[in-house]
């Protein structure tokens, strides 16, 4: 820690939430005086950013020291949604939620509590911690259809090559563009991220396109509406929402008959090539024309770029996992990545490992059977909700199938639920499809626990007892994510604030002292951190540190697979079952589910599948689209970034518009089948004039929380023409976050 | 002595607001107070038939003074430090017109 000569200690650490709300990874510089934080800045040290920052790091101020945080854990007096509540202390806050989530699992079995995070944050560990001690399976993003959220892109990464990988911009690199041994890719593909909007929304910052297209890379930007980046691409493809499946596979026809393959590659490393090459023949250019709306001229030449350049490389958004068939689609896309041959090579898709393989937590069955023996997590498997349906809930990612969930909540089957505990997490504002039908099925519930910094919808209409959480400079986690292993650490205490850590550690330590062997929290990140050989202090003291050259889970040696560095057994080849890269999925295979990409229009709404509905909802309605200084539902309430987005806007075609008669700042009536919300207009040119972006988890922390208003939801969440059951057959992907038809008038 | 400046190439630009927020929060400007603001300019390329064009083109206020207390001890102005885009160069006018030559799209400002 450096001193001014003023008497401010400056800190270097790792940027996470809470704070920025992001999925972390940035080095930033912590000014501290007299016990309180006066500015972030960047780290230039820091090779992830490299001195920049986000809005959202820079506001940090403003966020900490606002007058609406939570300063002291609360318990409600009223009814739910009255928005009464009283201050309560730690202690008694801890003893209300022990004493009455022992009386559920007395009554119900402990499966009866649910676990519900956000994105984001770094609650995902902690929350199966708390979840696993208490003995209940069902962690889950309550109300996220498919679990929509890079689960998806996780599982298809898994069943194809083992891992998961991102484009390679030297992240993994000390010297960054300056290592001799990476070199940029000849093409990139941001397939539907906003990317230089904001910042990361899968552990991979979007300004490093930039960084790329400075050093000569071409980009092909994949997105139904015309991003910023798109106006400096290459090339850009405007799919109609809940079509890159037929995109993925026309590349792949294209690449397949054209003989853009790397030969060498598919035939040392890959599995299943024939019969992919056999199945694609049904998906030509043509055929893909008609589904997406994208002319085939242009649909060639994508494939050609990525076929014939090398390295080249995809960004997979997170739009892509919420096609109706999301988990097959990002099948397909990590085939085109590796029958080109960009697998694992310098500039290509790297394979993206937890820096030194720390984990926040044990995610891995091998982990939890260790720590909670073999009983425990027979258990958990047997009793998550939609283990019996789906294999991948079972054996990929322990998640509690969220459309299967909300069925079990309202029909009591297979088993009762009875409460809920929400953290870093606003699922009403925010991903919570079909809002009422979550609320009524919340509001049900005997004990609802919200820890959060902020008072939210979510916790005025559901919470028994809130928790107030500590921003990222009042806590001591870990960043281990795909770059470096950051240090986050505590420096300044804010009023009553807890970290998230501490907080579910606490209570933990009470449902099961002994599978929670640690004195405290540092005791159990040092813990963690083992495999790094370092101690939290001793890591606190650099900031962060990289797994140097030759480590398995750094990024060099390139091409892994070659020397035995990614196999358990330590032989060449991928962790999977044929130890190559399963162009056909032996998983798939074995689980009873197509092995093959395929595509199948079967979006619940759309031009194809309801052509009837489309007469009377005569535009599709696409929500998402990120903000540069709004991360999903927080942030409305910090001055600095509201004023820069200010407004919950539904963006239409000057076209479109002016048919209705609307103009910028009208406020616009957005009907669907299901139910109807209102948004202020943007017209512009960026959007397809039979398509509307509606940016996503609006509400107003300015006005009235209490019910009915509860900040303004009802009015403004598109969530509540959304359904719920339409995930992908996997149980991961899908659900029609876009996609679902609409029409819009002046309200 | 010889005028400093900022020079934005605004090509590469994408609006992600880290000058705005960088610099409220060096001069603890409230909300409303800008020494930097960004604008969206959406328009059909001229260069591209049927393609949009967005710019986005940061212009410093009247409230910026180019962050005297930190360039006076050597430390880059905070929304050159912070801009995500990398896009924002500080200097003398000189040094910077000199760097124009191979920015397609850049604007300078001076004070
Ligand atoms: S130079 Fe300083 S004062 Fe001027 S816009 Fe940038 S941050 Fe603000
Ligand atoms: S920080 Fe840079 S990229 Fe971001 S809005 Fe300002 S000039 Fe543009």
């Amino acid at each position: 820690m450096a001193k001014t000569e003023e008497g401010v200690e400056i800190h270097k650490m790792g940027a996470w939430s809470p704070g920025p709300g992001c999925h972390g990874g940035c080095g930033v510089e912590v000014y501290v005086k007299d016990g309180k934080v006066i500015k972030v800045e960047g780290d230039k040290d820091h090779p992830w950013y490299n001195g920049r920052l986000c809005p959202r790091c820079l506001a940090m101020t403003q966020y900490m020291y606002h007058e609406d945080r939570l300063k002291y854990p609360l318990k409600r007096v009223g009814e739910r949604g009255e928005g009464k509540w009283e201050r309560i202390s730690w202690d008694e806050a801890f003893d209300i939620c022990e004493t009455r989530m022992n009386e559920l699992k007395e009554k119900y079995g402990p499966e009866t509590m649910v676990f519900s995070q956000g994105t984001g944050r770094d609650v995902g560990g902690m929350l199966t911690l708390l979840a696993y001690s208490y003995g209940s399976p069902n962690w889950t993003m309550w109300g996220l259809s498919g679990h929509s959220c890079f689960t998806p892109q996780l599982a298809g990464g898994y069943v194809t090559q083992g891992e998961f990988t991102f484009p390679d911009a030297a992240q993994c690199l000390k010297e960054r563009y300056k290592d001799p041994e990476w070199t940029p890719p000849k093409v990139t593909v941001s397939w539907a991220s906003t990317l230089n909007r904001g910042c990361v929304d899968h552990y991979w910052s979007g300004f490093w396109f930039n960084d790329l297209m400075k050093q000569g890379t071409k980009l092909i930007v994949i997105d139904p509406r015309c991003t910023w980046e798109a106006t400096r691409a290459a090339l850009w493809l405007q799919p109609r929402p809940g079509t890159d499946g037929a995109l993925a596979l026309a590349f792949l026809n294209v690449i397949i008959n054209e003989d853009l393959v790397d030969k060498e590659f598919v035939d040392k490393w890959c599995y299943g090539f024939d019969k992919l090459a056999e199945r694609v023949q049904q998906y030509p250019p043509e055929w893909a024309e008609e589904i997406t709306w994208v002319p085939k001229e242009k649909i060639i030449k994508a494939a050609r770029m990525i076929g014939e350049n090398s390295p080249a490389s995809i960004e997979i958004g997170r739009p892509v996992e919420g096609n109706p068939d999301g988990t097959t689609v990002i099948m397909a896309i990590h085939q085109i990545i590796a029958i080109t041959g960009n697998l694992d090579i310098p500039g290509g898709n790297l394979i993206c490992r937890p820096a030194y393989q720390v984990t926040t937590y044990p995610y891995s069955t091998e982990e939890v059977i260790q720590l909670y023996g073999e009983d425990l997590h027979k258990k958990l498997s047997e009793k998550r909700i939609g283990a019996d349906k789906y294999p991948l809930v079972k054996s990929f990612r322990a998640w509690a199938q969220e459309d299967v969930l909300i069925e079990a909540m309202e029909t009591d089957k297979p088993y009762p639920i009875r409460g809920m505990w929400i953290q870093a997490n606003n699922p009403l504002a925010n991903q919570a499809q079909d809002t009422k039908r979550h609320y009524e099925a919340g509001k049900k519930l005997e004990f609802n626990v919200v820890v959060d910094t902020f008072m939210t919808p979510t916790a005025q209409l559901l919470a028994d007892i809130v928790l107030p959480a500590g921003a990222f400079p009042e806590k001591d986690s870990v960043y281990c994510i795909g770059g470096p292993l950051n240090v986050i650490k505590k420096v300044v205490q804010v009023e009553e604030c807890k970290s998230d850590w501490e907080i579910v550690f606490t209570l933990a330590k009470r449902f099961n002292p002994e599978r929670v062997p640690w004195k405290d929290v540092k005791e159990m990140l040092d813990d963690r951190m083992q495999p790094s050989g370092y101690t939290f202090d001793q890591l606190a003291e650099k900031g962060w540190d990289l797994a140097p050259k030759g480590h398995p889970c750094g990024s060099t040696p390139y091409r892994r697979y070659e020397s035995g560095l990614l196999r358990k057994d330590k032989k060449p080849g991928f962790r999977t079952p044929t130890g190559r890269v399963e162009l056909y999925c032996t998983s798939y295979e074995k689980w009873g589910l197509d092995p093959l990409p395929s595509y199948k229009e079967i979006t619940p709404e759309s031009p194809i599948t309801t052509p009837e509905i489309w007469k009377d909802y005569p535009l599709i309605m696409m929500t998402g689209r990120r903000s540069p200084v709004l991360f999903h539902s927080e942030h409305r309430q910090i001055p600095w970034l509201r004023e820069c987005d200010p407004d919950p806007l539904v963006e239409i075609n000057p076209d479109t518009a002016s048919e209705k008669g609307i103009v910028t700042g009208d406020w616009v009536l957005i009907e669907g089948t299901m139910g109807k919300f209102k948004r202020k207009a943007k017209v512009t040119p960026i959007i397809h004039p039979k398509m509307i972006m509606v940016p996503h988890a609006w509400w107003l922390p300015e006005t009235e929380g209490a019910s009915p208003n509860n900040y303004g939801i009802w009015d403004l969440n598109c969530n509540q023409t959304i359904p719920m059951g339409h995930q992908d057959k996997s149980g991961f992907g899908g659900g029609p976050i876009s996609g679902m038809l609409v029409r819009i008038s002046k309200a | 002595m010889t005028r400093k400046g900022l020079l934005i190439d605004y090509d590469y630009c994408s609006g992600c607001m880290s000058c705005v927020v960088a610099c409220k929060q060096e001069h603890g400007y409230p909300a409303g107070k800008w020494g930097i603001k960004v604008e969206e300019k959406v328009f059909m390329d001229p260069g591209k038939p049927d393609t949009v064009r967005i710019d986005y083109i940061p212009f410093p206020t009247e409230f910026c003074d180019l962050c005297a207390a930190r360039t006076s001890k050597g430390d880059e102005p905070s929304c050159v430090k912070h801009c995500q885009a990398w896009c924002m160069y500080y200097g003398t006018i000189q040094e910077l017109a000199l760097l124009m030559e191979d920015k397609h799209r850049s604007v300078l400002y001076s004070r």
